[in-house]
């Protein structure tokens, strides 16, 4: 935890640190906690009976929060094998164009969600010669659930590996290096030594990736043609349901449970970040002796 | 090192190939195929496709929007960072980790109810119409959920170097004779500025993209209210799949040279911080 002020020169009056209290509150309050306020408030206004039929009666609600259950974890465990691929070999080796690759890793972040998903239906669009050609042997992909899944993994695409490779890199090679010596196959070392190692790190990217994939509403709204009870993610499922105009208490229903999902995931957050500075902690102590 | 590590530890051509594979497959050939669709357009259709009245409508409303956004989450963020940091009240923690449901709510999430909240008979936006802002549907709208997405990013830019902000300079500031304002101005304001200045760029960034939070307040009205990202989507619904390719080359220059410059300003800060 971060030292206390103490001494009397970085104390500030008692009107500037209140100014300053107050204004965060407000900052916060307004910014972000009245507008969940609001999301629960709505979505349970009409009760809890109301609520859970706004949310289990409509099949194509039910479907929403399928597809996104099933399309998130997806794109999480693909970025999770290349994130640790990455890290693997950004962390531990030293090679010509490395710092080109950790810039290339980020780029995704900078890329306009739907730029993001527009870039895969010039590609797989059914008017394009890849696409004409998947159709033709049956796959679909653009309007489908594979588009989903290819747009949600380029928007989080650096979440893992960017979590991991500072973490990766501050574990050190001693363990690994000592693991091979004792005649550990590569495989052995990697699931004994270096996964337990970077678990925190990597159960932190995942998390991230994770939120990030469930929310995703540009990339898809692009790729998916937003065709219920098909291809329609809660966010997507959301938005048509307070288009439709009479469904708003449904529509508030559903944006609570994304919401409830973020909060969740900001635990997690909290928890793993308290974890990470605990082994922090311990792996700096020996060395704090002078 | 690297001729060590390579001889003792494994793994190295499988890890490597397989990132640049994914890579590849993910992200650098759906780009290309971005570029190589708009190259379908002659030089002229791509100067009509990318600057037309409307679409330079959309770079200005989006430029502009994204930087006052940005500029007032410099300001907003100094003072919660601060105040996390310098203070000790009850509810701290709380208020810290609640800085991140910007990074953790979806956008369209925040995109709906904020519209909601904030259109002409909404809880609070019935109390901007007196003072004649339009709270929804309006460029008004736009920034401010543009502010929300992006207020996580100078909080937590700032925060770390605040925390880390050595109290014997202070003390010695103080002990020279500085008041507390000088301190601040001489001594404290110097080494916040490159913090805040990476969290501006990239909140600014951030904000360029962003698409769903933006489209429920904007009302989506073309020469008013439509983002650049906006008019790519619409563009698409209209089937003009080059001419969206077009834009899309242009937000795509724009925002890499931008994260060019976040590597830039990144890389100052931590010479500065040393």
């Amino acid at each position: 935890m971060q030292t206390k002020p103490a001494s009397p020169t970085r104390t500030d009056p008692w009107y500037i640190r209140g100014t300053l209290i107050v204004l965060t509150f407000g900052i916060i309050g307004l910014l972000v906690v009245i507008p969940i306020v609001k999301v629960f408030g709505e979505a349970f206004r009409d009760g809890i009976g109301a609520y859970w039929t706004n949310l289990t009666g409509d099949p194509e609600t039910r479907h929403s929060i399928f597809l996104t259950l099933m399309v998130a974890p997806v794109a999480v465990a693909l970025n999770t094998v290349f994130g640790i691929a990455a890290a693997w070999c950004i962390a531990r080796f030293r090679f010509p164009g490395r710092t080109i690759l950790i810039t290339l890793i980020d780029l995704p972040f900078s890329v306009s969600p739907v730029v993001a998903g527009l870039m895969f239906v010039l590609l797989f669009g059914s008017r394009t010669p890849v696409g004409a050609w998947l159709m033709a042997h049956g796959y679909q992909v653009i309007f489908a659930p594979p588009g989903l899944v290819l747009a949600t993994a380029f928007v989080t695409f650096p979440f893992v590996a960017r979590e991991l490779i500072p973490i990766m890199e501050a574990v050190g090679t001693e363990e690994e290096v000592a693991a091979r010596s004792l005649g550990a196959g590569g495989w052995a070392m990697f699931w004994r030594v270096t996964l337990p190692n970077v678990k925190w790190g990597l159960l932190y990217g995942m998390i991230l990736c994770n939120a990030r994939a469930m929310g995703e509403y540009g990339a898809i709204y692009v790729v998916s043609g937003r065709i219920g009870g098909v291809t329609s993610t809660m966010p997507i499922h959301v938005q048509k349901l307070f288009e439709s105009g009479n469904k708003d208490a449904a529509a508030y229903a559903l944006a609570s449970l994304l919401t409830l999902l973020a909060i969740l995931t900001l635990f997690i957050k909290v928890m793993i970040e308290r974890k990470l500075r605990q082994d922090q902690a311990e792996a700096a102590k020996p060395m704090e002796a002078p | 090192m690297s001729s060590t590590n390579r001889r003792v530890l494994p793994g190295f051509s499988l890890s490597l190939g397989y990132t640049m594979l994914y890579l590849s497959l993910l992200v650098l050939i759906p780009l290309a195929v971005c570029f190589l669709k708009a190259a379908d357009l002659s030089f002229g259709e791509f100067w009509t496709a990318v600057w037309n009245p409307r679409a330079v409508a959309a770079y200005k409303l989006t430029f502009f929007a994204s930087l006052t956004a940005a500029a007032i989450n410099v300001v907003l963020g100094l003072i919660v960072a601060w105040t996390l940091v310098r203070y000790e009240f009850p509810g701290r923690h709380i208020l810290d980790s609640l800085v991140d449901i910007p990074f953790a709510l979806p956008t369209a999430v925040a995109g709906i109810v904020y519209a909601k909240l904030y259109m002409d008979e909404g809880p609070l936006g019935q109390f901007l119409v007196p003072l004649g802002i339009k709270g929804a549907h309006s460029v008004f709208g736009i920034v401010l959920v543009l502010v929300f997405t992006g207020f996580p990013f100078v909080v937590r830019t700032v925060q770390p170097v605040l925390e880390d902000l050595d109290k014997e300079v202070e003390e010695a500031s103080a002990v020279l004779g500085g008041n507390r304002w000088q301190t601040f101005y001489r001594v404290i304001m110097p080494v916040l500025i490159p913090p805040a200045l990476t969290g501006f760029t990239l909140a600014f960034a951030r904000a360029i993209g962003e698409y769903g939070s933006v489209v429920f307040i904007s009302g989506n009205k073309a020469f008013e209210t439509e983002i650049a990202p906006m008019l790519i989507a619409n563009r698409l619904e209209e089937n003009a799949y080059a001419e969206a390719a077009a834009v899309a080359v242009v937000l795509l220059v724009f925002s890499f040279a931008l994260l060019v410059v976040i590597n830039l300003l990144e890389r100052w800060s931590k010479r500065h911080a040393n």
